[in-house]
């Protein structure tokens, strides 16, 4: 099964999340006060070594376990919504003190409130697809 | 090495908190894993494939998705689920979190006690304001988790895809969607967020 193996690294994700503490909704509202520089630190470090490694694969033409090549498919460049959107997101993350991928692996660490936040979370996905034609894209 | 060889102490050794640069790597690792099995990073998509499950493609295209590409993203959030569930069952950290002073002191400003707003005591999550037991704490996590939803699926992404993925592959859209969530954050947390606490 192919997606046992994705299962797998999301063990490991999950793992990692936690014990990162990148979870944490005061981890969030700590990196939002600019008091410490753990979340920073995590999160330049996995960019930088993250743009290394898509470079790497890119550059020597690595092919993937589907058969295909590291590409990336760029997104059509609209300041307005990208400001607009990545604000809306931003509210609710330092709201909530957790992200998409932190939403599940703190369900697992027990946080049963997570299921509400889950919830609105679709609820809001499934909003932005009523009115999508509405807004700027 | 010797920590190797100690089954006792090693264990203890990676139930302390992770320093910042291997959570980094390893979130790298995570970007590069999946990147080299052929998928990109992503997890709010998994909200869309929720919505497409139930049958949201009947009324609206958007969520006319072919399930069959994104079964392995449910996969990969299923395991992150378990995951969390096994560093709380074998790998717990002997304390909370140790968030700086500072945040402490304000957190206490605004009525929010460190780390006692955990019920579970770990410094995760402040139930004390997010829980099932108050009509504000049902509708703040309802509320916020509404705007990441909302917000991620407008911006086609979220922190994963923009802030990891979309910057690791150098792209200008993704930046300026990360400066939009410093924007929305740093905007609820010192504005609106002591205002909803009733400071």
């Amino acid at each position: 099964m192919k997606n046992t193996s994705f299962f797998i690294v999301g063990i490991f994700f999950g793992i990692v999340m936690t014990k990162s503490e990148a979870i944490s909704w005061f981890r969030i509202h700590e990196m939002f006060r600019f008091e410490s520089f753990h979340m920073y630190g995590i999160i330049g470090t996995a960019v930088v070594l993250g743009a290394a490694a898509m470079w790497a694969m890119k550059k020597f033409n690595i092919k993937t376990l589907r058969g295909t090549f590291v590409t990336y498919n760029p997104m059509k460049l609209s300041i307005k919504r990208h400001l607009l959107a990545g604000s809306i997101f931003g509210l609710g993350w330092a709201l909530v003190g957790c992200c998409p991928g932190p939403m599940y692996v703190l369900l697992g660490n027990g946080y049963a409130i997570m299921i509400l936040i889950l919830l609105g979370a679709i609820l809001g996905t499934y909003t932005y697809g009523l009115v999508m034609d509405k807004l700027p894209h | 090495m010797e920590l190797i060889g100690n089954t006792s102490s090693f264990w203890e050794f990676i139930s302390q908190p992770w320093h910042w640069s291997v959570s980094g790597v390893a979130i790298a690792l995570t970007l590069a894993l999946l990147t080299w099995m052929g998928r990109s990073f992503g997890v709010s998509t998994t909200f869309k494939g929720i919505c497409t499950m139930a049958g949201a493609g009947k009324r609206i295209p958007f969520f006319n998705m072919d399930m069959k590409e994104e079964y392995w993203r449910l996969a990969f959030v299923l395991g992150g689920i378990l995951g969390g569930f096994l560093t709380a069952q074998f790998l717990q950290s002997p304390e909370p979190v140790a968030i700086s002073g500072s945040t402490i002191d304000y957190l206490g400003t605004i009525g929010i006690a460190y780390p006692e707003s955990d019920a579970l005591g770990r410094g995760f999550v402040p139930t004390e304001v997010f829980n099932f037991t108050s009509i504000k704490g049902i509708i703040l996590a309802l509320a916020g988790g509404f705007l990441v939803g909302f917000g991620a699926r407008y911006g086609d992404g979220c922190t994963s895809g923009h802030a990891i993925s979309g910057l690791a592959h150098l792209q200008l859209p993704s930046l300026i969607t990360v400066i939009g969530f410093f924007i929305g954050g740093l905007l609820m947390t010192h504005l609106l967020f002591p205002l909803l606490m009733g400071v």
